[in-house]
């Protein structure tokens, strides 16, 4: 077990690694001169002088690196080339939204998924399987920034239901949060889920066929607690993981559905900096989603050993 | 399978494989679902080909009213310059088909290749190369395509090549753990003993005999492909107007939704028909390759993005 | 005799299919006492695993379908309820399956797995559950059961999950036990151990054992009676003795005749049975074996269904399914070649003992 947790921290570390090198070669992989390009037409020589000073351009490779690296190990991000303000604040104010929205997603694609894809598991080859196969062929298939547009559409624009779009924090309105973050968490939700529906469907239906289940059935147990203790226990292992997994999509989806809804979150923030050459915000933010990805996988893969006993002798 | 037999003998045996196409599409024909994804890309790529000749207007013309509702003239009504939603749908499948060709053409040249090797050769270099495709593997697609795009600057060329570079590891992924499976079958280590070259061994024995992941996997990838561009072209940075493409006119189309539902609508709709196209026939070519092997979004739980 | 403790009478079962109804088990009658071991042999597709999981209904249904009578302990189990089933299956008759490997869940301790029956049918509290799986463990012969409790099934080798199974087969003290292919996934000398063990139990138990295999040699070692099947019916069937002395049926002929036989001359001389059993969607109306028979195939053969009639004038109840005789010196050849099969189960198969015995 422990030799397991250690390779896997080590792996995960080693990830991090990559990504942080990957994410710093971002700004030097741009043709010319970064903070040139960033100021573009509101260049001054002063100010100029004092990003690249700032952002250490002025040194060698590695050395840059080494010290990015450095400051990214303390927290530090370095400064925005746009407003001038400290990277890692500008991310921190905006962790809470995407957090928020990547739960509440979450929430919804679960709540859809595991339901959806029991029931169309137990019930294999009836209407009711049909019909969610049919559902969550569609999910896959939808482009979400598309759907998000139709439900601001529909349930703001006709109906007047929901707020279209903003961001209002749960700690001032927890109401007027749970009005704001329904549309957007639904439309990343039913993507997300019609993915987790269909592995959900076919890692139960696995699961059922196992020989042990027959066992089970044999030894007399009531359905019930077949279910239970037999299909869904070890239905369990391989979701989990792929629900980690899917962090990544829904992470991905983040970023556009943030930009529909107006959500003030990373993903947001990443593609204005994109938009405004602002790089140092822009490696920030994709370094600190990248990162939470590695993370939550790593904790995922440590549940999973918790999970299924054969991993901690491995 | 037909390979097994091919032991010593060093030729293809180029019958047997066609049969077995052949048998693979009569599959894949009758499952409906792919069949009617089937009739929706030659629908695509009829519309791809001839987009001009058949719209009834070009997809830059202008001159008819602002936002007209849809209508016979105008069955996907106008945009806010005038121009014929339909027409610009129609003749927006070139692009789409065009971005999805090109990156899962460069996904599926270099993923297969870096899969082969590491594969293959095993040891450091599997080791190294691997890792590295789990580092890329920790960003999500549209998240890496948008900081790629940001290096290289917004156009429809660094989109293509944005998305091939995110979809990369993918197929290396999937092409390595199909080498792994077939490096050490008797026929493979046959035609080894028998002194064929690493580059002989790969290319006449091996690829062949991976061939069925990767079509299915090309299949799936379009799908995600053209859902990324559609995202990258809608978030601004992917293809550049006046280029008709549906991510774009649905970014134009946002702004003014409450006024022409028409302009969102449509193009939506046209992303999710070829998406769910290359989906179902990707899953109908899996069914009819490989039972066995489970869909690549299950498997690998990361992949449709957007 | 006392009273049977099984008795099926014309079993059917039959699974809808897209290319028609698969007749699967056609007409299965026998008689099980207590004590006794009925071998049920068969190639795979014979129907003899699922005329087993048919008596509790441990068949898919739909697209399954039984019909029939299989009287129990003075029940009568096809008209059963679900729920009633489910009081007689592992408690009144246990069952053992093939693959060690898959029958245990992985993810559960086996002491939980095993004590789960018995805490369901008997009520045992948790800690007279695990008690009484410390000695079934010690029962069939695992080491230091008291702590092999909550150990994982991938922490065991195949002979002893296969013992694990079966003790959880045993846990509720059933009247029947049934032994589907139980060794078959199991290396010979692990073979030989099983079934040593389950002839104890049931001398110790009293308990009535159908053990299903394809493998005559095994049946040698354990049966008392023996019923071949074929494409869903008994087409033979006799006294253990009997069967491997004077075989009837031209397919146990066969079956005999493809048995290894220790010591001969050319060790290829196997005779093996030529073509396949028929489509179960698609039944000859005649007999169903006449396709492959060396015999004979006349008109009687292909139209005329052919009843399960006594051999002989013994009264031992040794009955085949056929028109015709075979040939004496063919059935004198198979029964010499078969009797050296009376030794342990393939003895002739000179594998290394304890290949997986003992823990990884």
């Amino acid at each position: 077990m422990t030799g397991y947790v250690v390779r896997r921290v080590a792996q995960s570390l080693l990830a991090l690694l990559g990504v942080s090198v990957v994410v710093f070669s971002l700004m030097h992989l741009v043709p010319g001169d970064p903070v040139r390009t960033a100021l573009g037409t509101r260049f001054d020589q002063e100010a100029y002088e004092a990003l690249r000073a700032r952002a250490g351009l002025d040194r060698p490779v590695l050395v840059q690196y080494a010290q990015w690296l450095g400051g990214v190990l303390t927290g530090d991000l370095g400064v925005s080339f746009r407003s001038g303000r400290s990277v890692s604040d500008v991310i921190m104010a905006r962790v809470p939204a995407t957090a928020l929205l990547a739960g509440a997603s979450l929430l919804v694609a679960l709540a859809i998924a595991l339901p959806a894809g029991i029931v169309s598991a137990i019930r294999q080859g009836k209407p009711i399987d049909y019909v969610a196969t049919a559902l969550s062929q569609i999910g896959v298939s939808i482009p979400d920034f598309w759907y998000g547009i139709m439900l601001i559409l529909v349930f703001s624009l006709w109906l007047g239901w929901l707020p279209p779009s903003g961001y209002v924090s749960p700690l001032e309105d927890p109401t007027e949060f749970l009005r704001r973050v329904t549309m957007p968490a639904v439309t990343i939700g039913v993507v997300t889920g019609a993915i987790l529906t269909r592995f959900t469907r076919s890692s139960v239906l696995e699961s059922l066929n196992a020989e042990h289940v027959r066992l089970a059935r044999a030894k007399g147990l009531p359905e019930g607690r077949i279910l239970r203790e037999h299909v869904l226990r070890n239905a369990w292992i391989p979701i989990v993981t792929v629900t980690g997994l899917q962090l990544a999509t829904l992470l991905g989806g983040i970023v556009v559905v943030e930009v529909v809804f107006a959500w003030p979150g990373l993903g947001r923030l990443a593609l204005d900096a994109v938009v405004n050459r602002d790089y140092p915000v822009m490696q920030g933010a994709v370094l600190v989603i990248a990162a939470a990805f590695l993370v939550i996988n790593l904790l995922v893969d440590l549940l999973y050993a918790r999970l299924d006993p054969r991993i901690s002798y491995s | 399978m037909s390979a097994t037999e091919a032991t010593a003998d060093d030729r293809p045996v180029v019958d047997e494989h066609r049969s077995q196409w052949r048998q693979t599409w009569s599959i894949l024909v009758s499952n409906r679902m792919a069949l009617f994804g089937l009739v929706v890309l030659g629908l695509l790529v009829v519309a791809a080909l001839l987009g001009e000749l058949l719209a009834p207007h070009g997809a830059n013309a202008q001159g008819f009213e602002f936002y007209a509702a849809p209508s016979l003239d105008h069955p996907f009504g106008t945009d806010n310059l005038g121009r014929d939603v339909f027409s610009r749908v129609l003749i927006g499948a070139r692009t789409s088909l065009q971005v999805g060709a090109v990156s899962v053409g460069i996904s599926l040249v270099a993923g297969t290749l870096l899969g082969l090797v590491a594969g293959y050769r095993g040891g450091w270099l599997d080791a190294v190369l691997m890792r590295s495709m789990d580092v890329l593997f920790a960003f999500p697609i549209v998240l890496l395509a948008i900081a790629i795009v940001a290096v290289l600057g917004p156009s429809i060329t660094n989109a293509m090549i944005a998305i091939g570079v995110a979809f990369t590891p993918i197929f290396a992924r999937v092409v390595r753990g199909s080498v792994l499976s077939v490096r050490e079958e008797v026929f493979v280590r046959a035609v080894r003993s028998l002194g064929a070259s690493d580059v002989r061994i790969v290319l006449r024995h091996i690829l062949p005999n991976v061939a069925a992941p990767i079509i299915v996997q090309t299949s799936l990838s379009f799908a995600f492909a053209i859902l990324t561009e559609a995202a990258l072209s809608f978030l601004g940075v992917g293809v550049q107007p006046p280029t008709p493409a549906w991510g774009l006119m649905l970014q134009e189309g946002r702004g003014v939704i409450d006024l022409a539902w028409w302009m969102g609508l449509f193009p939506g709709l046209a992303i999710f028909l070829t998406v769910m196209a290359f989906n179902v026939v990707g899953d109908g070519l899996r069914d009819a390759l490989d039972p066995k092997q489970r869909s690549i979004i299950e498997s690998r739980g990361q992949g449709v993005d957007a | 005799m006392s009273d049977p403790v099984l008795s099926v009478r014309d079993l059917h079962v039959r699974f809808g299919s897209k290319r028609g109804v698969a007749h699967v088990v056609r007409g299965v009658s026998y008689d099980l006492h207590a004590g006794e071991t009925l071998a049920l042999v068969g190639e795979s597709g014979s129907g003899k695993s699922v005329s087993t999981l048919a008596l509790t209904k441990l068949i898919p249904m739909p697209p399954g379908r039984i019909d029939g009578e299989v009287h129990f302990g003075g029940r009568e189990l096809v008209a059963m309820s679900e729920a009633e089933l489910r009081s007689i299956r592992g408690n009144d008759i246990g069952f053992v399956f093939q693959d060690p490997m898959t029958s245990l869940n992985p993810v559960h301790p086996i002491g939980r797995q095993l004590t789960e029956g018995m805490r369901h049918h008997l009520g045992l509290s948790a800690s007279a559950a695990r008690d009484r799986a410390v000695e079934l463990l010690s029962l069939v012969g695992i080491p230091d059961a008291a702590n092999r409790l909550d150990a994982y099934p991938h922490q065991f080798s195949g002979g002893m999950r296969q013992r694990v199974v079966i003790a959880i087969g045993l846990s509720c003290e059933p009247k029947v036990l049934i032994a589907d292919e139980a060794t078959t996934a199991l290396d010979v000398t692990t073979q030989a151990q099983i079934v040593d063990l389950v002839e104890r139990l049931q001398e110790e138990l009293g308990l009535a054992v159908v053990w299903i295999t394809h493998d005559l040699g095994v049946v040698a070692g354990i049966a008392d009676r023996v019923m071949v099947m074929y494409a869903g019916e008994i087409v033979e069937e006799a006294d253990v003795d009997d069967l491997y002395g004077s075989p009837r049926h031209p397919y146990t002929v066969g079956l005999l005749g493809s048995l290894p036989v220790l010591g001969a001359d050319e060790p290829g001389e196997l005779t093996t049975i030529h073509g396949l059993p028929p489509d179960p969607t698609a039944m000859p109306p005649g007999c169903a074996f006449h396709p492959r028979c060396e015999f004979r195939d006349d008109d009687r053969c292909r139209d005329e269904h052919p009843p399960l009639r006594d051999a002989d004038d013994a009264g031992d109840g040794h009955r085949v399914r056929s028109f015709y005789e075979v040939p004496a010196d063919v059935r004198e050849a198979a029964s010499t070649s078969s009797q050296v099969a009376e030794a342990p189960p393939n003895a002739g198969d000179p594998l290394p003992a304890e290949a997986s015995e003992g823990d990884r």
